[in-house]
């Protein structure tokens, strides 16, 4: 069930956007009103989530502390797994979200004969995630072509990498290959291996099966079922300008593309995928270590009222005197 | 809100980056491309048969036409096989500088129009010369 419902929620939102499109002719609603909506939800609701989370106090300093932290001057700090100042957090932090570095100390356990527990290294989750992310950065990139009147000679030049190979026509582009693979990956992952998937719930299945299913129709209609490609652009460059019009002839897998990219952005941010903001508030990861220089104080913390040695002494002077005990004040 | 001034640092970032498109192409009108079919060729054509056509329908040139001439090349080139029947069961030669180019004499004003509004860069004229245009 866990598998099931989403992998069919995924197939009823291509089969509604078909429907809707070849029977129905409702290019409109899916060409440009569930568009709008999307990116509109998509935008707010980020913007919501992250200001949330941003109210959110951290009661603790909790950076997590995985190499030697500053200490006497003769002793080298690990200046990137301990930081101590924020070019060191800089520098954590992009290469958590560029390389995924604490996914590269995965590791895995397992249970032998014996009984034995061993541990040992598990690479895989760390490729195909970094090889997932950034196949899906520079898709993304590519995309502008369609968003610009004049298209960057930047993108122009990824486009010529991505497609370096000049396999078929038209070109082949390795990052669809590349995103297809590593996302049938982490799908497969989780079917495959008991304990994962134990703990897998639908949220997780939802985005994996909707994001091949983004990309699968992306290479349909790319190198199979083609679409009326400028007339696309045309579409795209009236939503963004404001002045939406529908070009005839597009073809249907135009709209299911959209349409799950749609559903993608409306779902991103009521979803784990949210980690996209969500690394950059990550306190374990955000913060120095620098408890013993800057108190981190405790937004939680009640006044306390505190009664000092100087109301104490003067609470109880006169008596203290009395019993020939030293005072500070006479 | 703690640590606010960071967050809503990123947080317009990120709309900026998002919004980017939206106000990239403010003041940038880019017009609808027409690729025109008025050669010479073409208009002795329509004379003769009453109709402009092309070796295939319009629709499927439009969509399928990086992928025939891809196939036109290897069938050339690998197989020497020249002879190319259509779904009308009319034969043409296969040669992109001696059919396609014959009619379509006006490269500026037919392929570049497209290609150059979806940014496309064929390697067509990597191996093929380039047609000499009189510049209109």
């Amino acid at each position: 069930m866990k598998i099931v419902f989403p992998f069919f929620a995924v197939i009823a939102l291509v089969l509604l956007a078909f429907a809707g499109v070849k029977v129905a002719n409702l290019q409109f609603l899916f060409g440009v009103i569930i568009p709008y909506v999307a990116a509109a939800t998509f935008i707010i609701g980020f913007v919501i989530r992250v200001l949330k989370w941003g109210r959110s106090p951290v009661p603790f300093s909790i950076p997590t502390t995985a190499g030697q932290q500053k200490s006497l001057p003769w002793i080298k700090q690990n200046k990137l797994d301990n930081p101590s100042g924020t070019m060191g957090v800089i520098g954590r932090m992009a290469l958590e979200v560029l390389f995924f570095r604490s996914l590269f100390r995965n590791t895995k356990t397992e249970l032998h004969e014996g009984p034995r527990l061993a541990y040992g290294s598990e690479k895989f989750l760390w490729l195909a995630g970094l090889a997932f992310h950034w196949s899906f950065l520079i898709i993304f990139v590519r995309h502008f072509r369609f968003f610009m009147g004049q298209v960057p000679a930047a993108i122009q030049m990824i486009e010529g990498v991505d497609s370096f190979f000049q396999i078929g026509a038209p070109l082949l582009y390795m990052t669809d290959v590349v995103l297809l693979a590593a996302v049938s990956y982490l799908i497969f992952r989780r079917l495959a291996m008991p304990l994962i998937k134990y703990i897998s719930l639908p949220a997780d299945y939802f985005p994996l099966f909707l994001i091949f299913g983004l990309g699968a129709s992306g290479v349909i209609m790319r190198y199979f079922a083609k679409v009326h490609i400028v007339g696309v652009k045309q579409l795209v460059m009236g939503l963004i300008s404001f002045s939406p019009v529908i070009p005839e002839g597009i073809g249907v897998v135009f709209y299911i593309h959209l349409f799950l990219l749609s559903i993608l952005l409306i779902y991103f941010p009521m979803s784990k995928l949210m980690h996209m903001g969500g690394v950059f508030l990550s306190p374990t990861r955000n913060m120095p270590n620098n408890s013993r220089e800057v108190r981190h104080i405790n937004p939680w913390n009640y006044p306390v009222h505190v009664h000092t040695y100087e109301e104490y002494e003067n609470d109880f002077r006169d008596k203290m005197k009395k019993a020939g005990l030293p005072v500070e004040k006479e | 809100m703690y640590n606010g001034g960071k967050i809503i640092v990123g947080l317009v970032v990120f709309i900026a980056l998002f919004a980017f498109p939206f106000y990239y192409n403010i003041g940038k009108a880019m017009e609808k491309p027409e690729p025109k079919t008025d050669t010479p060729a073409i208009l002795q054509w329509e004379k003769e048969h009453g109709k402009k056509e092309c070796v295939e329908s319009k629709e499927f040139m439009r969509s399928e036409h990086m992928q025939l001439l891809n196939d036109w090349r290897d069938s050339v080139v690998r197989n020497g096989d020249r002879i190319y029947t259509n779904a009308a069961g009319k034969q043409f030669t296969m040669s992109l500088q001696n059919t396609c180019m014959n009619c379509h004499s006006n490269k500026k004003e037919f392929c570049d129009k497209c290609h150059n509004y979806m940014a496309v860069k064929p390697y067509c004229w990597g191996c093929h010369i380039q047609p000499k245009e009189n510049k209109s």
